[in-house]
């Protein structure tokens, strides 16, 4: 069977180790990897493995794209030129899978809401940030039992992992995290903490959720629904794991989790890259086999919604 | 070689108060906005230059990891800006807790100065925030914390980095109350050797060894510009150096602090030690702190693990020594007590 092609934006880490997981794919072929430096590593490594490699940017991938086929292409940059490396792709009838924190599109948790985009016609969907991936699973997975009026989540990752683009624009991180907590979670108000830990060795990616329930938590009800929604991340990130909890405290629910990733290109304390990278994956596989399936058709963008 | 005396006689020092900002973590963030403004307007009336008011961890701090504050920044930061004549008023800032809309709130509701924070080796996520402070004109200063972890010639660098962000002061900041003199020394020193001459240089301490103003004074002759300190010690873990303390110092010794020693002792005694539930000391918990070189906040939640599990709180800080956690990750004290917890009851 045919596969969808792909561009990949940003050969950076988050980039490389997408490329890992795309390689894997039964639906996904990755035949792009667009940067800026013509000598990075990332480049040089695509090219190794097959891919056609440019070091001028989106514009370097833009006369090319059509005859190539690409169909969807993942933006792995920063917030800050994410909008126009849409905005050029979209013109083309590609679809856009956001991996910074740019947040244009509608955001995508793939246990959450994954099947709500199908259908949509969006063309740009963005992946929130690691922290919004690593949490918003279980506020949604408690949301769906009881309202929930607060939702906080605090996201340690390694110092290691994370790159200058994120650390340039903590900000950015911080609010698009916050913004989807309440949004895609399902919480009344949401608050993200971020903290960088520089230890060596590089501890694992750390994440908590501090849950507020309206009424006295249907403490069964919610155990169950925290386990189940567990599994489901669990289907495309095996090292994401429930620590400590669910514990109930009045109508406080608190739950520790830690993610270790996969290991593809990067080590396994960066679960942080990998969740973001799976879900980025399994968000364009759900697109592609509409694609395949006819059940979508990408059609030119002329002006950037 | 020279005595301390002769290294410090007549040096400048600004005195920047903590008690309504470090001291709100031992309040649990629960002092009342009449108890801020009494002691703030004390604290003018004495010639205290600075002083910071703001959640414990600052600007956007209120949350269920680390405490909710009984009112708001907005509203502590507006209320002390009202009866606050000379003094600049400052707030802590931690990139990745708050946000620039909190910084902006902060200046429009009269904030002077601000504390924008990060990790010893972690400055790079500060760009943003210092680049506002300085947009809204305020004092901008680069908050190091837990320098211990980290050697000067590293410390070095981070500053260079939030120096060149656009701070115009650097502090070295010992949250975990951890160094002795030597190590305070080394960094103040190799922080002056790098820094523009016209950056000044400021020295955090806690005085959970009963260090504070033996290290502040070390600070002054390596130096430092500006002393950290609370009325009455009032910070997390054991405190801060106690203000009026250090400020007694520094009047035998010669520093000028513009500061009137008897009234900032009586606001001390006054106004700041009856709204405390206790006063700070070096308890074996905090000295835990001290020892181990943990997050001086991180004392309460261990305290409250320690009733709530039946375990050490001791046990619970030099836990979360062993695995290196650092200042804003409270949410892993209860998270380490109830693995050592469930460990207990396999046993």
């Amino acid at each position: 069977m045919d596969k969808i092609k792909c561009a990949i934006i940003g050969p950076g880490n988050i980039g490389t180790d997408l490329l890992y997981k795309l390689l894997r794919s039964e639906v996904l072929e990755p035949v792009w990897m667009v940067g800026i430096e013509a000598g990075s590593e990332g480049l040089a490594r695509a090219k190794e493995l097959g891919l056609k490699t440019t070091a001028e940017g989106v514009d370097g991938l833009v006369p090319h794209a059509i005859e190539d086929g690409v169909s969807i292409a993942f933006d792995a940059t920063s917030a800050y030129v994410h909008a126009e490396n849409s905005r050029k792709l979209n013109e083309l009838g590609i679809l856009m899978i956001d991996l910074t924190p740019a947040a244009l599109g509608p955001l995508c948790v793939p246990p959450v809401n994954l099947k709500d985009l199908a259908g949509r016609k969006a063309m740009n969907v963005n992946m929130v940030t690691c922290a919004g991936q690593a949490t918003i699973p279980m506020v949604a997975a408690i949301s769906k039992v009881q309202s929930v009026d607060y939702a906080e989540i605090i996201a340690t990752v390694a110092s290691k992992s994370i790159g200058a683009g994120t650390r340039k624009n903590i900000d950015e991180f911080t609010r698009t995290t916050s913004a989807a907590v309440s949004k895609v979670g399902g919480a009344a108000e949401g608050k993200a903490i971020v903290v960088v830990n520089p230890a060596e060795p590089p501890l694992m990616m750390r994440d908590t959720v501090y849950c507020e329930t309206v009424d006295q938590p249907d403490q069964e009800a919610i155990t169950a629904s925290v386990h189940e929604m567990v599994s489901a991340v669990q289907q495309y990130v095996p090292g994401y794991q429930l620590k400590n909890g669910p514990i109930f405290e009045g109508r406080k629910v608190s739950i520790f989790l830690e993610v270790q990733g996969l290991g593809d290109f990067l080590p396994k304390y960066a679960g942080n890259l990998d969740i973001m990278t799976a879900a980025a994956a399994r968000t364009a596989e759900m697109f592609a086999q509409d694609i395949l399936d006819g059940r979508l058709e990408l059609s030119p963008l002329k002006e950037n919604a | 070689m020279m005595t301390l005396e002769e290294q410090v006689r007549g040096k400048k020092l600004k005195l920047h108060d903590m008690c309504l900002r470090d001291g709100m973590h031992s309040m649990r963030h629960q002092i009342t906005l009449d108890q801020m403004v009494d002691i703030a307007s004390g604290l003018d009336d004495a010639g205290v230059p600075l002083i910071q008011v703001t959640h414990g961890d600052g600007l956007g701090g209120s949350s269920l990891n680390y405490g909710r504050g009984l009112h708001s920044d907005s509203e502590y930061i507006s209320a002390v800006a009202k009866v606050v004549k000379k003094a600049t008023i400052s707030v802590l800032h931690v990139p990745g807790i708050g946000t620039l809309d909190e910084l902006r709130m902060a200046a429009d509701c009269g904030a002077g100065c601000v504390h924008v924070a990060s990790h010893c080796t972690e400055a790079d996520v500060t760009e943003q925030h210092i680049g506002l402070g300085r947009e809204l004109g305020l004092d901008t200063v680069g908050f190091l914390m837990m320098a211990h972890m980290t050697p000067p010639e590293h410390l070095v660098e981070q500053a260079l980095l939030m120096e060149g962000y656009g701070a115009t002061t650097i502090y070295c900041v010992d949250s975990a109350g951890y160094m002795l003199p030597d190590e305070v020394t080394d960094r103040i020193i190799s922080l002056r050797k790098a820094l523009q001459d016209e950056t000044e240089i400021g020295f955090h301490a806690h005085h959970n060894l009963g260090m504070g103003v033996a290290n502040s004074l070390a600070a002054v002759a390596a130096g430092a510009d500006r002393i950290d300190g609370s009325a009455a010690g009032l910070g997390a873990g054991a405190g801060n150096t106690p203000l009026e303390l250090m400020a007694a110092v520094g009047e035998r010794l010669g520093i000028e602090t513009g500061v009137d020693l008897f009234k900032l002792m009586d606001v001390a005694e006054d106004r700041v030690l009856p709204i405390m539930p206790e006063p700070p000391r070096a308890d074996r918990d905090s000295i835990t702190l001290g020892f181990a070189g943990v997050y001086s906040t991180f004392l309460y939640q261990a305290k409250e693990a320690e009733s709530k599990y039946a375990l050490s709180a001791r046990d619970i800080l030099m836990e979360l020594a062993r695995k290196k956690m650092i200042g804003g990750q409270e949410d892993m004290i209860e998270d380490t007590a109830l693995t050592m917890a469930k460990e207990r009851d396999l046993a």
